[in-house]
């Protein structure tokens, strides 16, 4: 069971590695300037050296492709870092100090989920712009209490188990007790949120790219990308297919993924 | 049902309609610096002071905060949500005007996601392991992946423009022309309905597996039952509450869909308006907006519970 586990993580695992490796070295590999114009040769087909044509402003289309990763995939993964760090320590608080701890952490934070999550980010790209800056702000806030829940819970399960009374019996301190001790213990579950963190805000960036109301042009962006393609989608449907297939595969990966790592690491949930 | 729980149900779904109101009214006071100049400062230039003052007064920002505080809510209570910047237009007509059409959207898509993405899932779990489970769980996993604003941009480009057969977006008043109508609310009721299918095939087909193996299903059997009667009365009504509880957690990505959709079909709901005021930072609009359909989520929440209440008599007391 376990091991047919591993072996589901293989493929999506190595797809989203090779996405990642591919957006990490985007400045090694040999490819034109993804914002440079070129009108002249505006949605010309593939040619050498631009192997996927140009776009409406002459821009390589494969360029812009691989530098768009970069972007999508640092503002989704900067933002689950902030939502996971602070998640986390409030869902460590709440679990760890019960009744009032946990009202004033989990369950404040849980207001959050009252707004659809699209709407709140525009909410806040109206008072402070658009830009990646307010785009990992939002959604770090939009993750934090998924994050602080599983931690809420795990700490719940966890805090009463024989290995923890042990090392409390032996004299550790109490931040001993919650970082080498229970965090260590639920990190399984937490990665998990992590990955499902990441593989959301893909899909909410390119949203509010694609509205014109993300990461602003001429940056490249998946969803940028589609939005200005939309236009030319006549003359040139593969310009718009491109980014809209880099996009579902990715997240396609990423949700597999997910689904694979919660096999692996959270056995309670996968006994269906 | 008895009346206390809804009666709590009820008091619970105006208590957290009233922290929206207030998050939404905080916001724009959280945003470090003064919110008039931050609301007319577009790229990076410094307004004129006078036009600063000017909006400082219209807004009510030169009171004190409570005060402030207070007329908003007062305002929420008479149903007025102020005017817009940008052409002094009462927003409350704006969402009177457009609201239904959103509405019209979310259940039509709704109602496409329940009708294709339940029975599939039973039929899936009923037979497990077929050629057709293997293959919805398949196509599950793509239509999840796939983000709502490519489906409609890709479903724009194969029917509308490819093979040119339904129009690429728009929209006529059912009173004018209804078949027209019907066909211009076909696609983005379809975008819309392709997570939430997913999602609920998911959901019905594990409910449905969870349903199936338990003992009352095989007592039911056993007595002679039929396997359509077992199927409709002992594993359906079972499975059917983690269903519904999924239909109401999805419904937040469904209405920040529609923002997406409208937009791809140039359906005049909500959203034209509000991405509208999000790049103009038109404030008054963009409250009012978002708050409506803050608590049109919070109100659908509040029917999903009603709905499982009826379905299942425990919930009341769990």
């Amino acid at each position: 069971m376990k091991r047919r586990g591993v072996q589901k993580l293989l493929l999506p695992g190595g797809v989203v590695a090779a996405i990642l490796l591919i957006a990490i070295a985007a400045p090694l590999l040999p490819l034109p300037d993804p914002i440079r114009q070129d009108v002249a040769r505006r949605l010309a087909g593939p040619m050498p050296g631009s192997w996927l044509g140009r776009d409406e402003f002459g821009r390589d289309v494969l360029s812009r492709l691989v530098w768009g990763a970069r972007t999508s995939l640092s503002v989704a993964f900067i933002s689950a870092l902030f939502a996971g760090l602070v998640g986390i320590t409030l869902g460590l608080i709440g679990g760890w100090a019960r009744s009032w701890g946990a009202f004033l952490t989990v369950r404040s934070v849980e207001i959050i989920m009252c707004f659809p999550p699209v709407l709140l980010a525009l909410l806040v790209v109206t008072l402070l712009g658009p830009g990646a800056a307010t785009l990992i702000l939002v959604l770090s806030v939009l993750y934090v209490p998924g994050f602080a829940r599983v931690t809420y819970a795990e700490v719940l399960a966890v805090k009463g188990r024989d290995y923890v009374e042990a090392t409390r019996a032996l004299g550790a301190t109490q931040s001993h007790l919650l970082f080498r001790t229970v965090l260590p213990n639920i990190a399984g579950p937490l990665l998990v949120q992590f990955s499902l963190a990441v593989a959301a805000a893909v899909v909410i960036e390119s949203g509010l790219s694609f509205l014109g109301l993300g990461v602003v042009p001429p940056a490249p962006s998946w969803g940028l990308m589609i939005r200005g393609a939309r236009s030319t989608m006549e003359q040139a449907p593969l310009l718009l297919l491109w980014p809209c297939a880099v996009l579902t595969l990715t997240i396609l990966a990423m949700n597999l993924l997910c689904d694979a790592m919660r096999d692996v690491l959270d056995p309670r949930t996968s006994e269906r | 049902m008895s009346a206390s729980w809804l009666g709590r149900r009820l008091i619970l779904t105006l208590a957290m309609a009233w922290v929206v109101a207030t998050i939404v009214f905080l916001a724009l006071h959280m945003v470090p610096g003064d919110p008039a100049e931050l609301l007319l400062s577009t790229s990076g230039a410094m307004p004129d002071p006078a036009t600063v003052q000017e909006l400082r007064e219209k807004l009510g920002l030169d009171q004190p905060l409570m005060v402030q505080y207070g007329h908003f809510l007062a305002g929420l209570a008479r149903g007025d949500l102020g005017t817009s910047l940008v052409d002094d237009y009462p927003v409350i007509q704006e969402i009177a005007l457009r609201l239904p059409r959103t509405l019209e959207l979310i259940l039509a898509g709704t109602l496409i996601a329940v009708v294709v993405g339940v029975p599939a899932g039973v039929y899936a779990a009923v037979h497990r392991g077929g050629v057709f489970d293997r293959v919805a769980s398949w196509i599950t996993a793509l239509l999840l992946a796939v983000p709502v604003f490519v489906v409609g941009t890709l479903l724009v480009l194969l029917l509308a423009q490819t093979l040119r057969l339904m129009p690429a977006g728009g929209f006529v008043p059912f009173a004018q022309d209804p078949g027209q109508h019907l066909k211009l609310l076909a696609l983005p009721a379809v975008a819309i309905a392709k997570g939430l299918a997913a999602v609920l095939f998911r959901m019905t087909r594990a409910a449905t597996l969870d349903a199936l193996a338990h003992d009352y299903v095989r007592t039911a059997r056993a007595k002679g039952l039929s396997p359509r009667r077992t199927l409709v009365v002992h594993v359906l009504r079972n499975a059917l509450n983690p269903v519904v509880t999924v239909l109401g957690l999805q419904m937040g990505t469904l209405l920040g869909g529609t923002v997406l959709v409208e937009y791809v079909f140039n359906w005049p709901g909500l959203s034209t308006p509000l991405l509208r005021a999000v790049e103009g930072r038109d404030y008054p609009m963009v409250v009012g907006i978002i708050l409506t359909i803050s608590v049109l989520f919070l109100l659908i929440n509040l029917l999903v519970e009603l709905l499982h209440a009826a379905i299942d008599p425990r919930v009341q007391h769990g």
